[in-house]
């Protein structure tokens, strides 16, 4: 495979929990790859990894043939800027206003003009579906809004790979399917390469190309969501079915 | 089972890596000194935020400095007999180099390095500052540097305004209280003025304020295990901020003035 992103046996651990034990993984450019697993799995900590904020213990994680945890720090910054991430929590500056927050990246690369911020943010609130947000602070916000305001600001430098966190996570079903809809049609619209990591089977099937099942620190399945449906592999069928009993045993 | 000597030895590790991580964020904050001239906003508003939050509380225990050393002041002249013309010298040099500038740092830690740690742990643990990163915005540039500037550079400024308000307070309880002229006040602190007293003084509010910056930045950028550390962080930057002003001022005090 022409691979675009590769992890290749990447293993890390927290407090000698190994999380990851040695995962592999192969993506090529403009696939939608969505990961799925229980809570705690090390889902988040595994896309983490993809943009350099979690460092690997072991095993590496190339973009298109480099490996990044080899590239210069400034390097690193370019890498980032390429790579958008939407954060469970949108994780958005409480200090800072919507606009502010979606042009951070902008501002602070010191490439765009104040003018050229504003329209950029504005561009960027309109393609999320909130127009004329831009001076409220995130704390006003509902849930669903802070999460399309993150995307915002996740696509606001046009990254050629997006990155979910649990998108859909906490937020009621037909908000949660509003955000489904929302990272189709950007994916769609910007050809972006993208990573989401959910524990919500709709939006899985609804989002991703391709799904892979992350358990007991290594890749499970991995196969589209037809086959994921039918995939016979009795820790799959337990978590996509959501059943209490099976060979996935409680935390 | 917990034995002295392991628990020692997990105190001492963790001793060392928390002095250690709090010099190398010292030597980041320094390298990103450069980019001062576009962080101006940033260390702008740190520095409103700082003189805001401290300006009300040093007013007033500044104005109680001052007097309960002209109080106390007094007392001990009559103990010893000495002449009260020289109340408002022993009184504006003991203000000038060592309760301004300590106690206004003592005040700062409190409200300020506990605000930091707060507001960045905050940050830590709600991802804010992995976003940062995530969208390769160096989080020591923009969070750590402004707060340790806008912290060294304010101590100074509010160390020269509480010396201004204690030595009031001194004033005031020597003309109403202990039958001083405040001519007779005013010209001992004249006479016994020097600017190498001002100076070091100072220079021990700038170590100080360093210190609060990087302690509060240090212990909110850390933190961890959601609002419980973010709770421990805010206590942390207080007592090691406290013990470290003190510790330092010992020091700074046996460097600038020669027994």
């Amino acid at each position: 495979m022409d691979s675009y992103i590769k992890i290749d046996n990447l293993k890390k651990s927290f407090n000698e929990n190994d999380v990851l034990k040695g995962v592999t993984l192969e993506m090529k450019k403009n696939e939608s790859l969505v990961v799925i697993g229980r809570s705690g799995c090390g889902k988040s900590v595994l896309l983490k990894h993809l943009n350099g904020l979690i460092h690997p213990d072991d095993g590496s994680v190339f973009f298109e043939g480099r490996d990044i945890s080899e590239l210069k720090p400034k390097e690193l910054v370019g890498l980032r800027k390429n790579i958008g991430m939407l954060f469970q929590s949108a994780a958005l500056l409480d200090s800072l206003t919507v606009g502010e927050n979606v042009g951070l990246g902008l501002r602070e690369s010191r490439l765009y003009k104040d003018n050229e911020v504003i329209d950029i943010v504005e561009e960027k609130l309109k393609l999320v579906g909130l127009s004329g947000t831009s001076d409220i602070y995130p704390s006003e916000l509902s849930g669903g809004m802070r999460k399309r305001v993150g995307l915002a600001r996740a696509i606001a430098t046009e990254p050629e790979v997006l990155l979910y966190d649990e998108p859909t996570t906490g937020l009621d079903p037909i908000t949660a399917d509003m955000i489904n809809d929302l990272i189709l049609d950007l994916n769609e619209k910007l050809h972006v390469t993208s990573i989401a990591v959910t524990h919500d089977m709709k939006s899985a099937y609804k989002i991703g190309q391709r799904i892979v099942m992350l358990h007991d620190g290594k890749i499970e399945f991995d196969g589209d969501p037809q086959q994921v449906q039918n995939s016979g592999n009795e820790v799959v069928d337990q978590f996509i079915h959501g059943r209490a009993t099976g060979p996935i045993q409680p935390n | 089972m917990r034995t002295g000597v392991p628990v020692v030895g997990r105190r001492a590790i963790s001793f060392i890596s928390r002095v250690g991580s709090i010099f190398l964020l010292l030597g980041k904050s320094i390298y990103f000194f450069k980019a001062i001239p576009g962080s101006l906003r940033l260390i702008f508003e740190q520095c409103f935020m700082i003189g805001n939050k401290s300006v009300p509380l040093i007013s007033i225990t500044s104005i109680f400095i001052g007097a309960v050393a002209a109080w106390q002041a007094a007392y001990q002249f009559k103990f010893i007999g000495a002449p009260l013309r020289y109340l408002g010298a022993a009184v504006g040099k003991a203000i000038v180099i060592e309760l301004s500038p300590v106690l206004t740092a003592l005040v700062v830690a409190g409200r300020v390095g506990a605000g930091i740690a707060a507001e960045l742990g905050t940050m830590r643990v709600t991802e804010q500052i992995d976003a940062l990163d995530s969208m390769g915005i160096n989080p020591i540039r923009y969070l750590v540097m402004p707060r340790f500037f806008a912290s060294s550079f304010m101590l100074p400024l509010l160390t020269m305004f509480s010396i201004a308000i204690a030595i009031g307070g001194a004033l005031l309880v020597s003309v109403l209280f202990v039958d001083l002229s405040y001519e007779t006040f005013l010209s001992g602190i004249k006479d016994s003025f020097k600017m190498s007293d001002l100076f070091a003084g100072l220079v021990k509010a700038w170590v100080f304020g360093a210190i609060i910056g990087l302690v509060g930045c240090r212990e909110g950028f850390y933190a961890g295990g959601g609002a419980r550390g973010v709770g421990t962080a805010t206590t942390q930057a207080v007592v090691i901020s406290a013990v470290m002003v003190l510790i330092s001022d010992y020091i700074i005090a046996t460097i600038l003035f020669r027994v």
